[in-house]
């Protein structure tokens, strides 16, 4: 049923998109032309023009979300356990984190050019601060109990790093997944935009220099598909990798 | 091996917690510290287990003063102390683990404990998939697979239900009898608000004061004989005797701590 209305409510806006720009009640020039966008999505795919462009995007978050969570874990755990040192950086993480960092941009293409490890670099400072304060958070909230139980177990500092700090901050990791591979697609799809060579920002860059509306539209919908399929991505992964946490249907077995 | 409390007095700041506890305990001796609630019943384990050092005084294993963690103590927590993201198995593989045993190995003792403790056929379940008795064996099994000479109990079963609570005490009692590890019987300390608990378990019940500053007031010792039936030894005109003369001591302390609290 619920399936009904939903595909009854997509029949319904895109219809009135239609009829709106077939009356010219909506201008085509600002909104489109519905049937204009699917051939230009019908032809990228058609033609195959739009894969090396959408690997190039995927690369890029890709590389920006694996090498944001590799270093928001490490440096998560490090200042997680030392907390002298994290009330020393404090001021400066805090300010580094309330930066608008998508202006940062500019200064990566300047430092690393207009090729794939500016927007690497732009989705890196997004996803990094997601995963440093999850840690942050999930080394602080180790139940103390867990803790002196491993300690009483015989783990050594080193273990209790591997064994019991490194699993409880990744629950958070992972449950913070969602929003970390999202903010990676964001980062690369928006530097892309603000000076690429290659990728769908790159696409719809050059469409709206020729204020080819329904080429910007097309280049949006294809990045929505690919949103979507990265987040499908993520939630089969979770499903895998938080199999020991309590679910809210299985919390009323036990 | 014996465990021994030296004069341990413990302070937080200007708030004496524990005033000048001596007590000991036997090796392979079952003793059973009970106390008004909020005594500081948990900090005289945690003394015992080196998570925290006395402020003067000290604490004695096997006649040798102990510095840092207690390495031959086994401790049973309260809580919930099992690592969330392990199955039973590898929690109660991690304390081979820690000492360097191979993953087989670990695997190996493991099953053999989940056995032991009656949780054969649920080692690949995670602590959420399973009941707090449950949870409470596979505890159990993650402290004795490393065969400690001292288990400090905190508490165990407080969270369990009364039917699930005898049941456990029981199999506690039959393990602890069984399992002679490499340095015979184990010594037990058990703390619990519960007389009747301390008297159906131990050899030994030890009555601490209401805090701030509590200490040992009074002990006695339980000679009823094993092996025990905890649902049942309850129902001996022996054991109903030793609970009003224990409760007769406890009695005062308790209404101590109630009238401090209703105070507060």
């Amino acid at each position: 049923m619920i399936g009904v209305w939903r595909t009854g409510l997509a029949v319904v806006l895109l219809g009135l998109w239609y009829a709106g720009t077939e009356t010219a009640v909506l201008s085509p020039l600002f909104f489109g032309h519905p049937l204009k966008i699917f051939a230009v999505i019908g032809e990228w795919f058609a033609s195959g023009d739009i894969w090396r462009h959408l690997a190039i995007t995927i690369t890029e978050t890709l590389l920006a979300f694996a090498s944001g969570t590799i270093s928001g874990v490490v440096a998560g755990l490090w200042l997680g356990l030392s907390p002298r040192t994290q009330a020393v950086l404090d001021p400066f993480i805090k300010a580094a984190n309330a930066m608008p960092r998508v202006i940062l941009a500019p200064i990566f293409a300047m430092w690393f050019g207009l090729g794939i490890a500016s927007k690497v670099a732009l989705g890196f400072t997004l996803v990094f601060f997601i995963v440093f304060f999850n840690v942050l958070q999930g080394v602080r909230e180790v139940p103390p109990v867990v803790l002196n139980a491993a300690r009483m177990l015989g783990a050594s500092p080193r273990q209790l790093v591997r064994q019991v700090y490194l699993p409880a901050a990744l629950s958070w990791v992972f449950s913070s997944l969602h929003v970390s591979v999202g903010m990676a697609f964001v980062g690369a799809v928006v530097a892309e935009y603000l000076g690429s060579y290659a990728g769908v920002g790159y696409l719809i860059l050059q469409a709206e220099g020729m204020f080819d509306v329904d080429t910007v539209f097309a280049g949006i919908i294809v990045l929505t598909g690919c949103a979507l399929v990265l987040d499908g991505a993520v939630s089969l992964a979770e499903t895998r990798l938080l199999v020991w946490q309590p679910r809210a249907d299985a919390a009323r077995e036990s | 091996m014996s465990l021994t409390f030296d004069t341990v007095t413990l302070r937080f700041g200007a708030a004496e917690v524990v005033g000048g506890a001596s007590f000991s305990v036997a090796p392979g001796e079952f003793v059973s510290i009970v106390g008004p609630t909020g005594c500081g019943k948990s900090t005289l384990l945690n003394l015992a287990a080196g998570l925290i050092a006395p402020s003067s005084g000290q604490v004695l294993v096997g006649g040798q003063p102990l510095t840092g963690l207690n390495r031959r103590a086994g401790y049973l927590f309260q809580g919930e102390s099992l690592m969330p993201w392990r199955t039973a198995r590898d929690n109660v593989a991690a304390g081979p683990e820690f000492a360097g045993a191979s993953r087989a190995a670990a695997a190996a003792a493991a099953q053999t404990w989940l056995a032991r403790v009656g949780l054969a056929g649920h080692g690949e379940k995670y602590p959420h998939q399973m009941s707090g008795g449950m949870r409470k064996r596979t505890q159990l099994a993650q402290t004795l697979v490393l065969d400690p000479p001292i288990l400090l109990m905190d508490e165990p079963f407080s969270a369990l239900d009364v039917q699930t609570r005898q049941l456990m005490e029981n199999e506690l009692l039959a393990i602890w009898q069984a399992d002679m590890g490499r340095s015979g019987r184990k010594s037990v300390l058990f703390i619990t608000h519960d007389l009747e608990e301390a008297i159906s378990l131990s050899d030994r019940v030890i009555v601490l004061s209401a805090g701030p500053a509590t200490r040992p007031i009074a002990e006695f010792a339980i000679d009823l004989p094993r092996p025990r039936d905890v649902a049942e030894i309850r129902l001996t005109p022996a054991f109903r005797a030793m609970e009003e003369r224990i409760w007769a001591v406890l009695r005062d302390e308790v209404l101590k701590a109630y009238r401090a609290g209703a105070a507060a």
